[in-house]
């Protein structure tokens, strides 16, 4: 996808993602770990832009097999993108709608 | 520099760091819901910078396209359909599902590269050597992440067993076995590029994730949930080595820092380390004899003794477990409280960390049922306060009020921090029989002297509170 991404580019990036992920992560209530969980898994279906690469590439090179294989771990990673940030959310719908209907008790 | 180029850049910068806020925002419950819709437009934002760098380069196919639709719009459907379907309580199983799916996507991608070197990689900036090991990590983490998941979601489920044969020593040796097969299929695929050991490599790894997974009992399942879900963005991001892509790297990266840490709170909150999670086996396997012997000196009690006994009460507190849950009985747990509260009796509820089945859940499943964030409470807040409370309700909980856990050294659960209800005046123990708990093993709370037991399903025990409650006048003062 980048042409210019060298095997050092890549081992930095990976390494300040790394330390940037448990920086950002180290504080949690135990409240949302389950929600965290899944929103974090749903961020790991970013392979959707590997499967994405993958069929366009079989594509201008006209190669049938490779794209439906493309094609089915598309369905996999959007399974887990679109499934789990919608899980994440119904989740936490359930944490914010409380506050207003307290109030209107009160 | 085209412009595409620029515009592509620009989008992915942009989508790293909607990321890099999503995830710090889902730390807080004030920002949590938001956070997750950043993140969500983030991951739309990358995908929209791989489609502008194709379209602006060397376009993209009409068949591909096809495809792409295809793709999106099954994998898509079923993902919302099944985000809408699943009950609360299935919550941890859903996770699994999901993030099982995702190790089979980086799975099938680094296969797709294998079988065609063409058709990812660009060869000249990673070498082929380079190239050769992220297929290895991806193939190989992606098929555990997929076959552990769909084990532990099995397991979860209830579909699934622990077989004897793998609570032997015996699984080690095939584990072993299997892991050996699996480097030596890496090496050759790595060495020679050749299809067998591609292959050999994918079986090898998928029976491996469900050798490792089938013997680890039921109540550590959440810590392996976890470990996988971490597995998933190590696959992922090795997937993006195969595809060169920065923002895959970047991304799960953070994904696999992020479960580790949620791995190791979970083993915190449990006692157990991780090695001893992953190679110890199912817990109540080891479980000395005393641990499971009958129980004695137990009394029970109908809801309507229970009734009685809460009317004069103070401060009630609820212990809230898997159990709870499972019955759906958060809604009437919730007009049970609500009766005493009118009465005047102070409620709160224990929440210990790995109450349900991920530590979160219970928060989540009581959610659902309105309670009021500020009753639940946690383990450390609660403990000193168990000798000023009158009438402690353990609701389907088991392991986690068990006293063994601080007075029984020879106990599996000895070291586990568990909450000290036994210090309160009354325990009553809502629980459908003697059976044990998760963890397999007996729990000394259900012979003390001032527990009562309250056998029966959760829902119907907790109806039939609420019934003799009101019967009783209780909280007629404001509700009813």
């Amino acid at each position: 996808m980048n042409d210019a991404l060298s095997l050092n580019d890549a081992l930095w990036v990976l390494l300040l993602g790394s330390l940037l992920g448990l920086e950002l992560i180290g504080k949690v209530p135990p409240t949302l770990h389950t929600p965290l969980m899944s929103g974090a898994n749903a961020i790991s279906g970013i392979t959707v832009l590997a499967a994405l690469t993958l069929i366009i590439k079989a594509g201008s090179s006209g190669n049938g097999g490779l794209m439906a294989l493309g094609a089915v771990s598309l369905g996999f990673a959007l399974f887990n993108v679109i499934g789990g940030f919608l899980v994440t959310d119904r989740m936490l719908a359930m944490f914010s709608r409380k506050p207003a209907r307290q109030k209107e008790k009160r | 520099m085209t412009a595409a180029v620029v515009i592509k850049y620009a989008i992915e910068l942009v989508a790293v760091l909607l990321l890099a806020l999503g995830i710090k925002g889902l730390s807080k419950v004030r920002s949590a819901r938001a956070a997750n819709q950043i993140a969500a437009v983030a991951l739309a934002l990358a995908v929209l910078g791989v489609l502008i760098n194709f379209l602006s380069t060397s376009g993209i196919d009409s068949s591909a396209w096809l495809w792409i639709i295809g793709g999106t719009v099954v994998g898509g459907l079923l993902g919302a359909i099944t985000s809408q379907r699943v009950p609360m309580t299935a919550m941890p199983e859903t996770v699994a599902l999901f993030n099982g799916c995702g190790g089979m996507s980086s799975l099938l991608v680094a296969l797709g590269v294998a079988l065609d070197p063409l058709a990812g990689s660009d060869g000249e900036g990673t070498g082929a050597l380079v190239a050769g090991i992220s297929i290895v990590v991806s193939v190989f983490v992606g098929a555990i992440t997929f076959s552990g998941s769909v084990v532990a979601m099995g397991k979860l489920q209830g579909w699934l067993d622990t077989p004897a044969w793998m609570q032997s020593k015996l699984r080690h040796v095939i584990n072993i076995g299997l892991a050996a097969v699996s480097l030596v299929a890496a090496i050759a695929l790595i060495a020679s590029g050749g299809d067998q050991g591609l292959w050999l490599l994918v079986i090898g790894s998928s029976l491996l994730g469900i050798g490792v997974t089938l013997s680890i009992g039921g109540a550590d399942m959440p810590v392996v949930i976890s470990l996988l879900n971490s597995y998933s963005g190590v696959a992922a991001a090795a997937a993006g080595f195969v595809v060169g892509s920065q923002m895959l790297i970047v991304a799960d990266a953070m994904v696999g820092a992020a479960g580790l840490i949620l791995t190791q709170v979970m083993c915190n909150a449990m006692n157990r380390s991780l090695v001893n999670v992953l190679f110890g086996g199912a817990l109540g396997a080891s479980a000395s004899a005393a641990d499971q012997g009958e129980y004695q000196g137990i009394t029970s009690c109908s809801a309507e003794e229970c009734a009685l006994t809460l009317e004069t009460a103070q401060r009630v507190v609820f212990v809230p477990g898997y159990g709870l849950a499972v019955a759906q009985a958060q809604h009437i747990l919730r007009e049970v409280a609500e009766l005493l509260e009118a009465q005047g009796i102070d409620v709160a509820y224990a929440i210990h960390p790995v109450a349900g089945r991920m530590p979160g859940h219970m928060n989540v499943l009581l959610a659902e049922a309105d309670v009021p964030y500020e009753q639940l409470i946690e383990m450390e807040t609660i403990n000193p306060e168990f000798p000023r409370t009158d009438v402690v309700i353990v609701l389907g909980a088991n392991d986690v009020v068990n006293p063994q856990a601080r007075n029984d050294s020879s106990s599996p659960l000895y070291g586990m921090p568990v909450l000290n209800v036994e210090e309160a005046t009354t325990v009553f123990v809502v629980k459908r029989g003697l059976s044990a708990g998760y963890a397999g093993i007996k729990n000394s709370l259900f012979e003390r002297p001032n527990t009562s037991m309250v056998f029966g399903d959760a829902k119907k025990v907790l109806s039939g509170l609420a019934q003799e409650l009101r019967e009783l006048g209780v909280g007629k003062a404001k509700v009813g």
